[in-house]
């Protein structure tokens, strides 16, 4: 990322006075500004993007590590790290999944690539928080195989004219903007396509519906429909035929944004469960002090430290401006793998509490399930890494 | 105007346990915060200077080294400037002493208007300082502000809403002086992105007695405390089942087997 200095000879720091403050501030904000609402919005369906957004826009949240000639905080990636981590505490993980989309998912590319006049319109505003952005890849038949998208931008004159369907757009009901994975150009794979910000209020475009789910049901998660809709080719993003290209880059981001939220989540999960084997007595004693179950915990303890320090060295390759794909799918791959675990056992040590709505686990339990499927399937992340490998009949 | 808020740092007293020691609370290796109240004191501080006029906002704390944190977080906050006051002939000060140095370092800084200070610290609990520095410098003293009517820099002139038990009360008072506030005052902001980078490259000086002009004897405590806890009682929790009559009748039986109703 260009806001990232690979050049500067600054040694990158994780743990300043102000990535401490900027914890303590978003750690407020997410007890006050976001943890009251989590029921509230679980039971409406959706977060109040807009309101939520403008908040942390103020603050100066929503674009950390984007140049300060956007109204972003020109600061390098480790701050943008800090702010996820802390996220990931949330309770309402739909609102903090959708906050990610707009700070880690439907922006990195327009940053990088964009034109001047596109991100005077759109990523200065997104980082105010006056607009909400979507990440529109995902196709009712090309999920993993992200190549495989039908969704098409034809060429008339200076505009593209955009028809198909996008599906499990997270924002996608209140999305202003997306950034959309396109075909353009007629040769297939990998080479056809472009990324194209699209708003939302462009003749032809709908919401399909708002899909139902089993967890993070105060997100919205939309299917999306395009019917001639027409935009200037100007709204490319970088150059045409490079999308896929671009995308597998953004991608990056948002897998290791995912793998900092999920170390909070985890963590708020842990802490939750320690509470109540303190207090839930079996047998004449806290159910806490059975050997298995505290060996169980101290298992998945180290197992998340282990992932915390993984993923702490993709934030510093990513913030030193170099390529940590390798580390970077394993990190994800992990945190898909370990949040369902740390899900599944929380809630086994829960019995028969972890399985009703009274309490925090059963929610998260449901909620977390994503990390394993979202921005890359466990799967996918392993044939990314068996590539590197040299495995399977792709490894070289 | 120049306003000068007067932060202190405290232990987070909803994360100790009960333990006691004279004075203090024994907080050693606990996280220590803004005292909640002087987060008050700041947005006030920085409401005067926004809104009323004011020209420059300085946050002044006595306390240890790690305060300076306290003070970070104001300058995230927004004030221009921050001062931190620390000597070892401090650490058990009284709130009298406490008072003796934060008016001596007031007089230091100069130009003020308006101090501005917290209804009391969650630690002590005494609401005595900020009365005590308004003594030591001659200026009125205005407790318990709930609400900025007017305030006159130029006619030096305030006039305040008091929360009182019994209702509320407007005053008016001339300037410079002292106000503590409370609650309702306003709700304290977030730092933000800026403030905060601002707030961690910021020099913060440290002055010892000795730049205020005052000896360890100045500030000795004159008060000793002796405090009495009461003892602990076992308590016990009983989750009451059924439907939410049920829950309400069978809740209104133990409470009057316990002989609470
Ligand atoms: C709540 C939610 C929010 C989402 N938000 C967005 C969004 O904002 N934008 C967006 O573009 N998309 C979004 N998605 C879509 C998400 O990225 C896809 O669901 C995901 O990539 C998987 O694709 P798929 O559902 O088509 O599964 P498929 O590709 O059909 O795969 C199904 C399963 O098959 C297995 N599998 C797939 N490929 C392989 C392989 N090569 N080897 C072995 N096993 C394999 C995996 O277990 C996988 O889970 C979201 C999805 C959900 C559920």
């Amino acid at each position: 990322m260009h806001q990232n200095n690979p050049m500067s000879t600054q040694p990158i720091t994780r743990n300043s006075p102000a990535h401490a403050m900027l914890r303590a501030a978003v750690r407020d904000f997410v007890q006050t500004e976001l943890d009251p609402h989590a029921e509230h919005w679980e039971k409406q369906g959706i977060w109040p993007a807009r309101d939520v957004l403008k908040k942390m826009g103020d603050l100066g949240f929503l674009g950390l590590s984007y140049p300060e000639a956007y109204g972003g905080g020109g600061a390098d990636y480790t701050f943008n790290a800090v702010l996820l981590e802390e996220l990931g505490h949330a309770v309402p993980m739909g609102a903090t999944l959708g906050i990610c989309v707009h700070t880690d998912m439907a922006t990195p590319a327009l940053a990088q690539h964009g034109n001047e006049d596109l991100k005077q319109r759109y990523l200065a505003p997104a980082i105010r928080g006056e607009i909400v952005s979507a990440i529109a890849v995902s196709e009712p038949d090309a999920g993993s195989d992200v190549a495989a998208i039908r969704t098409r931008a034809d060429d008339d004159g200076d505009d593209y004219v955009i028809n198909g369907s996008k599906m499990w757009i997270t924002n996608g009901a209140q999305a202003d903007y997306l950034c959309l994975l396109a075909k353009t150009g007629s040769s297939g794979g990998h080479s056809g396509s472009s990324l194209i910000v699209v708003p939302t209020n462009t003749p032809g475009f709908s919401v399909s519906r708002k899909l139902d789910k089993l967890g993070l049901r105060d997100s919205d998660t939309a299917i999306l429909s395009f019917d001639n809709v027409r935009v200037p080719k100007t709204n490319r993003i970088g150059e045409e035929g490079k999308g896929f290209q671009y995308q597998m880059q953004q991608f990056q981001r948002e897998r290791l944004a995912m793998t900092l939220m999920s170390l909070g989540s985890m963590e708020r999960c842990i802490e939750l469960t320690k509470k109540y084997l303190k207090a839930r007595k079996a047998f004449g004693k806290p159910l806490g002090h059975n050997q298995f179950i505290y060996f169980k915990l101290a298992e998945l303890i180290s197992e998340i430290e282990a992932l915390r320090y993984l993923a702490y060295e993709c934030v510093s390759q990513y913030a030193a401006g170099q390529d940590m794909t390798r580390l970077a799918s394993m990190a994800k791959l992990k945190s898909g793998l370990l949040s369902r675990q740390v899900a599944d056992m929380c809630l086994q040590f829960h019995g028969g509490m972890g399985y009703v709505e009274e309490y925090p686990i059963a929610r998260y339990f449901r909620d977390i399930r994503l990390w394993a499927i979202g921005g890359g399937a466990d799967e996918v992340m392993m044939e990314v890494i068996a590539k590197y490998e040299g495995l399977g009949p792709k490894g070289k | 105007m120049n306003i000068i808020a007067l932060i202190k740092q405290t232990p987070d007293t909803a994360k100790l346990s009960r333990t006691l020691n004279g004075l203090q609370l024994m907080a050693d290796g606990q996280p220590r915060i803004v005292n909640p109240w002087d987060e008050y004191t700041l947005e006030t501080a920085l409401r005067l200077k926004e809104k009323h006029g004011g020209k420059k906002v300085t946050a002044l704390c006595l306390g240890n080294p790690e305060s300076i944190e306290a003070l970070r977080t104001a300058i995230a906050m927004g004030a221009d400037e921050a001062i931190l006051i620390n000597d070892a002939a401090l650490a058990n000060a009284d709130s009298l002493g406490t008072a003796r140095a934060l008016a001596a370092a007031i007089k230091k800084i100069g130009a003020y208007d308006i101090i501005v200070g917290g209804r009391s610290a969650i630690d002590g609990n005494m609401g005595a300082t900020a009365v005590q520095v308004a003594t030591l410098l001659g200026v009125p003293m205005l407790s318990y502000v709930a609400a900025l009517n007017a305030v006159n820099g130029g006619a030096k002139s305030i006039s305040v809403v008091r929360a009182m038990e019994y209702g509320r009360e407007t005053v008016t008072s001339t300037l410079p002086c002292v106000m503590t506030v409370v609650k309702e005052i306003a709700e304290p902001r977030y730092p933000n992105f800026m403030g905060i980078r601002k707030a961690s490259k910021a020099v913060i000086p440290t002055w010892k007695l000795a730049d205020l002009g005052l000896s360890a004897a100045d500030v000795a405590a004159k008060v000793t405390w002796a405090v009495d806890l009461p003892p602990t009682r076992d308590t016990n929790v009983e989750m009451i089942q059924g439907s939410p009559a049920e829950q309400a009748k069978a809740l209104v039986d133990k409470l009057m087997a316990a002989k609470i109703i």
